[in-house]
Parts: C-alpha cells; sequence; structure tokens
C-alpha cells in the first residue's frame, strides 16, 4: 500500500497525494511563512485519508432526518456542508473533495501570515485572501472558457466542479459546473446538486445503476450517466433552465455548461 | 485492517471485481472500470496501474527503471535524461489547474525545448490501411463492413497492395449511432495493433492487424509477389534458360511469357507455340489471363493449364518441358508435353525447383499497415498555447516537431494539424476512446521553449523532466 506523497512542482506549488486525493497548493507571502505553511500542510496531510476512510462505509449513507455524527474533522465538515441538502437524496460523499481542501487550507494558515493561499483538490478550491489580493479562477471545459476574479469582499471561499465526465458519477448531464460558496465543501455539495439537476429525458441519453460500475458507490442503485450523445438545442436548454432554477434555490453563483451552452449565475 | 475487509465475497469474485490494496479506500473494482483514484483499474480480473506516462527510453540510455514516489522530496531522481516523454497516459483535463496535462521542460543537447505533452480527443479522425496482397479484396469503392455496420470503404490500390480507408466523421459521428460505436470499435481495436475482420461488399473478408500478414478468406497472405509476372521473368530468365523450354509465371496484373519475352529473346529461346488467353500487351506480357480470385498470382486460377488458350502444333514439340509458376512462388507445376501435345504433370527438377524457391525468397513478407491519421483541432491546441493558430503555423515552418507516442508525424501541407502516422510503431494501448464517439490518442508537440513562448504557450506551467518522473507513475518503453 502506498502512503502519502508529496513533491514540489516548479514554481513553487506543493503537490500532494494519497489514493484518491490529489492537491495542488500554493501559499503567496513572506518566504519563511510559505515555507512554514507548505510544512503545516505536509503535517496535516498524513492522517487525512486514513482518518476518513475508518468512517467510509457511514458517509456513503443518504442523510435523512438526523443529523449525521462523525468524529473526524473532514468527515465533519461533510456532514455540515450536505445537511442543509437533506431533502434531496445526497450523501457526505458529496462534499468531500471539498471538506479535504477546507481542512488543508485551515491546517497550513494556523498561526501563519500569508497573502493569498488556495487548496486546488482536483478542481474544488479552498482559498485565503488578505484586502488588496485576488483570486483569480478560470473555466476549461472544451478551452479556456472564462474567468472570475474573486477579491477579498467577496464572501466566495470556496469554488467546486462537478459534471458526468468528471472523477465521481452525476445524475445529471452537465458537462461541467462550477459553483462558488463560503467554503470549497458547501460549494462540492452544491456542485453536486445542480450537476445532477441539469438534466434531460433523451435517447442519446445513457445511464446504468451505480453499482453496476462502482460495487461501493454512495449512489447505489440510481442511475448514473455514461454517455451523452448529442442533444438537439432545445433540450440542452431546458436541461440548463433546471440546473439554473437549482442553483438560483441555492442562492449560489454557479456557471453551468452543456455542450457548448452557457448559463451564468449571479450569487442572490 | 482485517483480511475480512479486504477479502471479496464469492459473489463479488465471480463478477469479477478485484480489490484495490493500494490506498486505504480499498476499491472494489469492476472488470473494466478504474477506482476512486483513477489510477488503478480492473483489466480483466487483474489489478493494473492505469495511465502510466510512458517514457520511450533512448537505445543507448540505461533502462530506466518505474519511479515510485517517495515521501519525501529529496529523493535521488534524474534518470530520465535523453529519454522521451509521450502523451500516453497524460490523460485528458479537469478543469481549473492544466491547461494541457504536462507540459514538459527537459533540455536534451543543451537546447531549451518544451514538450507539450497531452492526450488528444480527436473527433476527425481514421486509419489508412495498406494490404500487402494481389488477391482479390473487393470492388474499388466498395464498402467495408464490421458487425454488418459500413466502417469504410476500399480506395485505389498501389503496387502489389490493395488500400483501405477506414472511419472518418462521417461513420463515426455522421451515421446511426450503432454506425459510430463500430466504427470507433473498429478504428480502436486496429489503432491498438488488434487484429479485426472486416467484411468488404462482393468481396473478400480479411482479417487485418497492423504489421502482420493479412487473413485473406481464412487463408494466411504470407508474401508480397516479387513483381508482376513480366519482372518476374526478367529478374530470373537467365537461371532458367538451360532448364526450360518455357516458363509461363501466372499473375492476376500481368501473365509472363518467357519465350516470346524481351528476357527470352535475348537468351536466344525459340518459341513454344504455347499461347496463353488473355489480351496481349507487349510480347510476353498478358493482360487478363483470368479473373481475380484468391488463386494461383492472385487469379481465380486453381489448375494452372486453364489459361493455355492453345498450343501450336507446328511450333511446339514432343518432349517440351513447361515451367508454371505464380509471382510469389506459392504455385508452381512442372509439365512436360507428350506425343500428342498435351502438358503432362511430372517431378520438377533440381535446379527449376531452386529457382521457384529463390522467387519466395525474393517475396517481401505480406504485411498490414495501419496508419491512423486525424486532424488536431481548435480545443487540442489551445492546451498548448493561448493563440492556437501560431501553432498550426509553427508546425508549418517546421519550428514544432510533432509526435504520436512519440513517433514523427507526417504533417499535411494545407491547412490545419493532418497528420499520419504508424501505429505499429507507437507503444502497446496508445489509443483510448470517449463515447462522442471519438478517439483519443497521444499527441506531444517539441519546440524550442523561446519559440514556444513566443507563440503564447504557457511556459510558466512547465515542469521540468525530473518533476514529471517524480510525481508521475512512469511505464518505460524501449
Amino acid at each position: 500500500m502506498t502512503g502519502p506523497l508529496a513533491a514540489r512542482l516548479p514554481g513553487g506549488r506543493l503537490h500532494l497525494q494519497h489514493g484518491p486525493i490529489d492537491l495542488i497548493i500554493e501559499a503567496f507571502g513572506a518566504r519563511g511563512e510559505v515555507e512554514r505553511a507548505y510544512g503545516q500542510a505536509i503535517e496535516r496531510f498524513g492522517d487525512i485519508l486514513e482518518t476518513l476512510v475508518k468512517e467510509l462505509p457511514a458517509l456513503r449513507r443518504p442523510v435523512g432526518d438526523q443529523f449525521p455524527e462523525f468524529e473526524g474533522p473532514v468527515a465533519r465538515r461533510m456532514a455540515d456542508a450536505v445537511w442543509p441538502h437533506r431533502a434531496r437524496y445526497i450523501t457526505p460523499m458529496a462534499a468531500v473533495a471539498g471538506a479535504v481542501a477546507d481542512e488543508m487550507l485551515q491546517a497550513m494558515l494556523a498561526g501563519r501570515t500569508l497573502d493569498k493561499a488556495y487548496v486546488n483538490d482536483g478542481g474544488d478550491i479552498a482559498f485565503h485572501l488578505v484586502p488588496g489580493q485576488e483570486l483569480k479562477a478560470a473555466i476549461f471545459v472544451n478551452h479556456l472558457d472564462g474567468a472570475v476574479r474573486l477579491g477579498h469582499d467577496n464572501p466566495v471561499r470556496g469554488i467546486a466542479t462537478s459534471g458526468w465526465g468528471g472523477r465521481s458519477f452525476s445524475l445529471g448531464i452537465a458537462d461541467s459546473v462550477t459553483v462558488m460558496a463560503h467554503t470549497a465543501a458547501e460549494a462540492d455539495a452544491a456542485a453536486t446538486l445542480v450537476a445532477n439537476a441539469v438534466n434531460a429525458d433523451h435517447w442519446a441519453i445513457e445511464r446504468k445503476p451505480a453499482r453496476a460500475l462502482d460495487p461501493d458507490s454512495d449512489l447505489g442503485d440510481l442511475p448514473v450517466t455514461t454517455s451523452v450523445g448529442r442533444l438537439p438545442a432545445e433540450i440542452v436548454s431546458e436541461a440548463l433552465g433546471r440546473g439554473a432554477a437549482e442553483a438560483r434555490r441555492l442562492r449560489l453563483g454557479a456557471a453551468l455548461c452543456l455542450q457548448g451552452d452557457w448559463r451564468l449565475l449571479e450569487a442572490a | 485492517m482485517s483480511d475480512d475487509e479486504i477479502s471479496l465475497s464469492e459473489g463479488e469474485r465471480n463478477q469479477g471485481i478485484v480489490r484495490c490494496d493500494a490506498c486505504p479506500v480499498l476499491c472494489r473494482i469492476r472488470p473494466g472500470r478504474a477506482g476512486a483514484c483513477d489510477r488503478y483499474a480492473n483489466e480483466n480480473g487483474t489489478l493494473v496501474r492505469v495511465d502510466p506516462l510512458v517514457l520511450l527510453a533512448k537505445p543507448d540510455l540505461a533502462k530506466v527503471a518505474f519511479v515510485e514516489g517517495s515521501t519525501s522530496w529529496a529523493g535521488e531522481l534524474g534518470k530520465g535524461e535523453g529519454a522521451v516523454v509521450t502523451g500516453i497516459g497524460a490523460t485528458t483535463t479537469y478543469p481549473d489547474y492544466k491547461p494541457a496535462p504536462f507540459i514538459v521542460a527537459s533540455k536534451p543537447a543543451g537546447i531549451d525545448t518544451v514538450t507539450v505533452v497531452t492526450e488528444g480527443i480527436f473527433s476527425y479522425c481514421g486509419v489508412k490501411v495498406k494490404i500487402d496482397t494481389d488477391r482479390y479484396l473487393g470492388p474499388e469503392q466498395a464498402t467495408v463492413r464490421v458487425a454488418g455496420e459500413a466502417v469504410g470503404h476500399v480506395t485505389t490500390a498501389e503496387y502489389g497492395s490493395q488500400m483501405l480507408s477506414l472511419g472518418g466523421v462521417h461513420h463515426l459521428t455522421g451515421g446511426s449511432k450503432k454506425e459510430g460505436v463500430v466504427t470507433c470499435d473498429t478504428l480502436l481495436a486496429l489503432c491498438n495493433k488488434q487484429a479485426v475482420e472486416l467484411a468488404i461488399d462482393d468481396g473478400a473478408k480479411v482479417v487485418v492487424q497492423a504489421n502482420r500478414s493479412p487473413i485473406v478468406n481464412g487463408a494466411l497472405e504470407e508474401r508480397m509477389r516479387v513483381g508482376c509476372g513480366s519482372a518476374a521473368i526478367g529478374m530470373f530468365a537467365p537461371q532458367w534458360k538451360d532448364h526450360v523450354d518455357e516458363v509461363i509465371v501466372v499473375d492476376d496484373h500481368i501473365t509472363g511469357v518467357l519465350s516470346e519475352h524481351q528476357g527470352g529473346r535475348f537468351l536466344d529461346m525459340k518459341p513454344s507455340g504455347i499461347r496463353v488467353r488473355g489480351r496481349k500487351s507487349t510480347p510476353g506480357r498478358y493482360f487478363q489471363v483470368a479473373g481475380p480470385g484468391l488463386g494461383w498470382g492472385g487469379t481465380n486460377v486453381d489448375d494452372p493449364l486453364q489459361i493455355i488458350e492453345k498450343i501450336d502444333p507446328k511450333t511446339a514439340w514432343p518432349g517440351l518441358k513447361l515451367l508454371m509458376v505464380s509471382t510469389t512462388g506459392e504455385h508452381s507445376g512442372w509439365f512436360v508435353l507428350d506425343r500428342d501435345l498435351k502438358p503432362q504433370p511430372a517431378e520438377m527438377p533440381q535446379p527449376v525447383r531452386a529457382v521457384v524457391e529463390r522467387i519466395a525468397e525474393n517475396c517481401e513478407p505480406a504485411l498490414c499497415t495501419v496508419m491512423f491519421m486525424a486532424g488536431a483541432g481548435g480545443s487540442l491546441r489551445a492546451g498548448v498555447t493561448e493563440n492556437p493558430v501560431r501553432l498550426t503555423r509553427s508546425v508549418r515552418d517546421a519550428l514544432t516537431k510533432v509526435t504520436l507516442g512519440g513517433v514523427p508525424a507526417y504533417v499535411w501541407p494545407g491547412g490545419g494539424i493532418t497528420l499520419m502516422v504508424d501505429v505499429a510503431r507507437m507503444p502497446e494501448k496508445s489509443f483510448g476512446y470517449v463515447p462522442t464517439p471519438a478517439l483519443v490518442a497521444p499527441i506531444e508537440f517539441t519546440l524550442r521553449a523561446d519559440d514556444y513562448a513566443a507563440l503564447g504557450g504557457y511556459a510558466s506551467r512547465a515542469v521540468s523532466l525530473e518533476d514529471v518522473l517524480r510525481s508521475s507513475k512512469v511505464r518505460v518503453d524501449r
């Protein structure tokens, strides 16, 4: 079994990887502070996956009427992030990548003075800014499709992206749904729901029960998208409309993409 | 972690599920699927590491070991000097943090070069297949089918070879969904050097596999013909002269008759009076002595005497020695005319047999060649540079070398980046697909670092070869 790995990328970025967790981390500030922050990140990363795995079976169960209690700090962030959405089918796993990013960011900031920092967990990003700083994040679907500048005054500190073609399964057909929220875990859970909502009935869409693809999937026998053929423009538009309605309900800023068509929503 | 948690139930094992123990998640993975990390997969019941980066070691380079990640970044690395990192396993991008999966800065020969390593999704792609055979595969323009679906067509024949054009956007996405899927599967298999059976409308069934001999209607085609019948006479006439009175080299294109041929006349050979069927071209050269088929020399002839139209009694003589041979030397027969001037089979003399064997020896192995042909479009170029048209121009101006899996590609003149590459030279399992359907292939653009910056490249995202080795799983291909 391989343990956690750390590597430095050119330009000073830090790369941490353990099993399915893949983090790109960058901190900005005085050199000594940056190095100490990286040291704290590596220190914290050591048991992140092992602690999560201990509670994995419960984390894969859908959230119901009872608030799910967990011991691990990442698991608790996941529960907090999905609890508001319990009326829908959702499991804490919907927020796992964002919750890891939030936990890692907090660990590297503790006691440090940094101008700016981000933890990118496979596209789900937690970041820190001091006044005067901004984070520029770009969306790359088929090419560099758009970019957003987030300043200190903006309450957003988490960005997450979901879609059917990504590593985790989706009930919807969106190529990509990017959501901005106060934390990466909240953004992660919301992106999952909005991406699920971008949906339509059409013969060109293929679905399979999640467990038929992955026996461990938290989605059980729910049909997940396995292929989306070319869709007529009106179907694309309707599907995006359903996703946009979900994003509006959550009152979050979002960018939705399906087959080259986009919907952009500002936070309410 | 107890063994119970790791072991699988009998039901799971029967379904071909494997348990990955690469990390504490311990994914159960179904056949053909990858685990949560996308780094390990179940391939026919075996746990394999997927999309490793492939390092093409140069022949003079000591074997580069598999690089396992280390827990510290102070580990000793940098053995990859002189090696080429290919796009295989680079995997397509995830939104946000890497425009092309890897931009590798390496310094061969002290020049700052940048190899942009990526995997391209090619919606416009296909293969051109060259099949070394004179056997009749089917009429030009005939549809080529797999599982009943049209995947391409027979195109212009070349010297000693039949040509097929398969795939392309009209079969991939222009027809029915099934046609697209079957076409994609066919291209994927051919590009990954697997055998595929193709059925040609009003023609043959042929099994094609890159760099292997074709199998035409169940018969393995091992040799290309040495030349047409006339060329064979030209090559071997002096060696036959003292042992035969006549030689007929049977061929679907041009059948040669030694005593009439320039080669025989030059050796003062006596006319034999044996006249073959077909249309005479020049002396000793005949077109269409029979129909095309799977018999002698790519004709439909099984008994060579069928192509003899008449034997002139005024010129021929009893005891005349006749050799009939195909252009590959695979078929041969020795005949002696009896008193009624009827050819009778007889045992071939050793010196004649030696020349027949020499024909076979001079035939090159018959192979199938699969050339992947595709266009590198806008989005792929966008992964490489902020200003895609400059990449096209720099490829045109040859500032940029384009390779697929480390193999140099021929780039067509004219607009766009339309390229062609021999799949047989590419590493194993270089190709993948997306359900669009379209093929995914590794593609690398190598250019000088200053040229790369000038064309608007993401130079700031370049990583050194050592870092790629450090952070990625690496497969060594030699």
